[in-house]
């Protein structure tokens, strides 16, 4: 057993603690909080695997710029605690159903198609460096240039989306 | 990896730790010395020669202040935010490059901590991780200025974290590395201040706005939310909300000095003369600190200078002034690069300067013209 192995394992608690917190927890604020902390330790898993772009970049997207805009609706709309019974009747045992058909899926992949020697493990060190960034840079600018801008335009949309959505309701008011 | 690589990493982080916390114990002192200058008074100057021992003073009696809690908070949160303001303040200091390097016993050490070659990303990273623990503070407070306090906060550097990443793009393309160690070397001919003054103006300001300084320091405007999102904090866990300001004064300077101003680099014009890094190792760390002394001056003499600015001024230049203008800003170096390269003349390179400052004149006329406008609809 290695140090990286060692740092994995305690990771892993991590995440799926902190995962089963968010789930859990009864208060939004920390359920938000959980997964910020989920979020940072799958970027540390990049870390470990040579990708230090991604992990940055989950960290920056993620942890930073998504949670923080979850954290300020939930505090603006003042939603922080649940209501203590669930309102609909129907939806726990669905839920129970769906949750647990994903949980076979997933344990039925992890068992037929993981082997151990295809198990994803640390790529060599020249794609830990600058010239990694350069070529996913490269890739990313040439050959999938079509999705890249199609995905820009989609987020143009919604944000022009949003100012017509909001000068509406303003019109609406007066 | 044998033991004394892990000793030289222990050392060099613990020393960066040591010079950001005495920093931030002098820079306090510097603060309310140089304020003081600039509206006539003395200041404090009875603790030691001038006032030498007076952060130590300060200290002693933060630590002995009593510490409250009030019974409202929701107390893991209250405890936690201090301590995630003071980390990401401290951690984001490790991939700034403080000098070259030296040789001490056959060993080639050098005078930074990690060398990421990520190295703008991870400090976007930290500074996107920056902002919770003063939307925490507010929250868990349970308190409605604290709310609101923390509340403006993240609205405001979500706001300004856009165009702060619009501006590590200039120095990016500009460095042509994400690694600011490439970055500082890249300013050897010429600082990118130079290059790209407005840039440097503009991520000046954005600064100002992250780590909330006056005129930007709406999550704790007096006079509109009693101290904002650190009302119900007394004590130690005061002081580390004090710590975590202005460590981040020291390092977001570390940070200008490093992207725009030439790091740890001497002027570019005296780069093969005695005065230069290459000469002698430890002339780096110095002219980083006269840099950083000087950035931080700018910083205390704009909080003497000028009034707070209005929120929805404060919102309004961030979205509709700053973010359009590092679009273009970012735009003009990146065409200007590609001009001087394609076209193989390197003083197709002025074409960033003349360019941007025409962008910015354009700016502050738009500016005042929308003023004046308001000024006229309100009479």
């Amino acid at each position: 057993m290695n140090s990286e192995m060692i740092v994995f394992l305690v990771l892993a608690l991590v995440s799926i603690a902190s995962a089963l917190g968010m789930v859990f927890s009864r208060n939004a604020v920390y359920s938000a909080l959980f997964l910020v902390l989920n979020f940072v330790t799958v970027a540390i898993f990049y870390l470990l695997l040579g990708a230090p772009f991604i992990a940055m970049s989950q960290i920056t997207v993620y942890a930073g710029a998504i949670m923080v805009l979850f954290l300020f609706v939930i505090m603006l709309l003042g939603a922080e605690s649940l209501p203590p019974s669930a309102t609909l009747p129907w939806q726990k045992p669905l839920a129970y159903v769906l949750t647990s058909a994903l949980a076979v899926e997933a344990l039925y992949l992890v068992f037929t198609r993981a082997r151990s020697s295809e198990l994803v493990t640390s790529p060599d060190a020249s794609l830990n460096s600058m010239e990694s960034l350069r070529e996913m840079a490269l890739q990313l600018f040439s050959q999938y240039l079509l999705p890249f801008e199609i995905t820009s335009i989609l987020l143009l949309v919604a944000m022009v989306g949003v100012i017509v959505l909001v000068r509406q309701e303003k019109a609406g008011q007066k | 990896m044998d033991w004394t690589f892990w000793l030289e990493w222990v050392i060099k982080g613990f020393v960066l730790c040591l010079i950001l916390l005495t920093g931030f114990a002098y820079l306090t002192l510097y603060e309310r010395r140089a304020l003081a200058r600039m509206q006539i008074r003395i200041g404090p100057n009875r603790a030691g020669y001038q006032g030498l021992l007076q952060p130590i003073a300060d200290a002693v009696k933060l630590i002995f202040k009593e510490e409250l809690t009030p019974s409202h908070v929701y107390k893991v949160v209250f405890f936690l935010a201090p301590i995630l303001t003071v980390v990401p303040s401290l951690v984001i200091a490790a991939v700034i490059p403080l000098g070259t390097q030296f040789e001490i016993a056959g060993r080639t050490i050098t005078l930074y901590v990690a060398d990421v070659n990520v190295g703008i990303l991870y400090l976007s990273s930290i500074a996107s991780i920056a902002v919770y623990g003063i939307v925490l503070a507010g929250w868990s407070s349970n308190n409605k200025y604290a709310m609101m306090g923390g509340i403006r906060s993240s609205a405001q550097m979500i706001s300004y974290e856009l165009s702060l990443g619009l501006c590590f793009v200039i120095a990016i393309i500009m460095g042509n590395s994400m690694s600011l160690i490439d970055i500082v070397n890249a300013q050897k001919d010429m600082w990118f201040a130079v290059i790209q003054p407005v840039g440097a103006l503009a991520f000046l300001i954005v600064v100002l706005a992250e780590v909330n300084r006056a005129p930007f320091d709406m999550p704790e405007a007096e006079q509109e939310l009693t101290a904002g999102y650190h009302s119900e904090y007394s004590g130690m866990k005061f002081a580390l909300f004090f710590m975590a300001e202005y460590q981040k004064m020291i390092v977001v300077s570390m940070i200008t000095a490093t992207l725009f101003f030439g790091g740890y680099r001497e002027f570019w014009f005296l780069k093969d003369t005695f005065f230069s890094v290459d000469y002698f190792w430890w002339l780096g760390p110095i002219y980083l600190f006269l840099k950083v002394i000087a950035l931080l001056f700018l910083m205390i003499w704009i909080r003497a200078t000028w009034p707070r600015i209005r929120y929805d001024r404060l919102m309004a230049f961030g979205w509709k002034i700053l973010l359009p203008l590092s679009l273009a800003l970012a735009f003009i170096t990146a065409s200007g690069i590609l001009l001087a390269q394609e076209l193989s003349s390197p003083l197709l390179i002025w074409v960033i300067p003349v360019f941007s400052i025409i962008v910015f004149l354009v700016t502050v006329a738009l500016i005042n013209r929308d003023l004046r406008r308001k000024s006229y609809g309100r009479i």
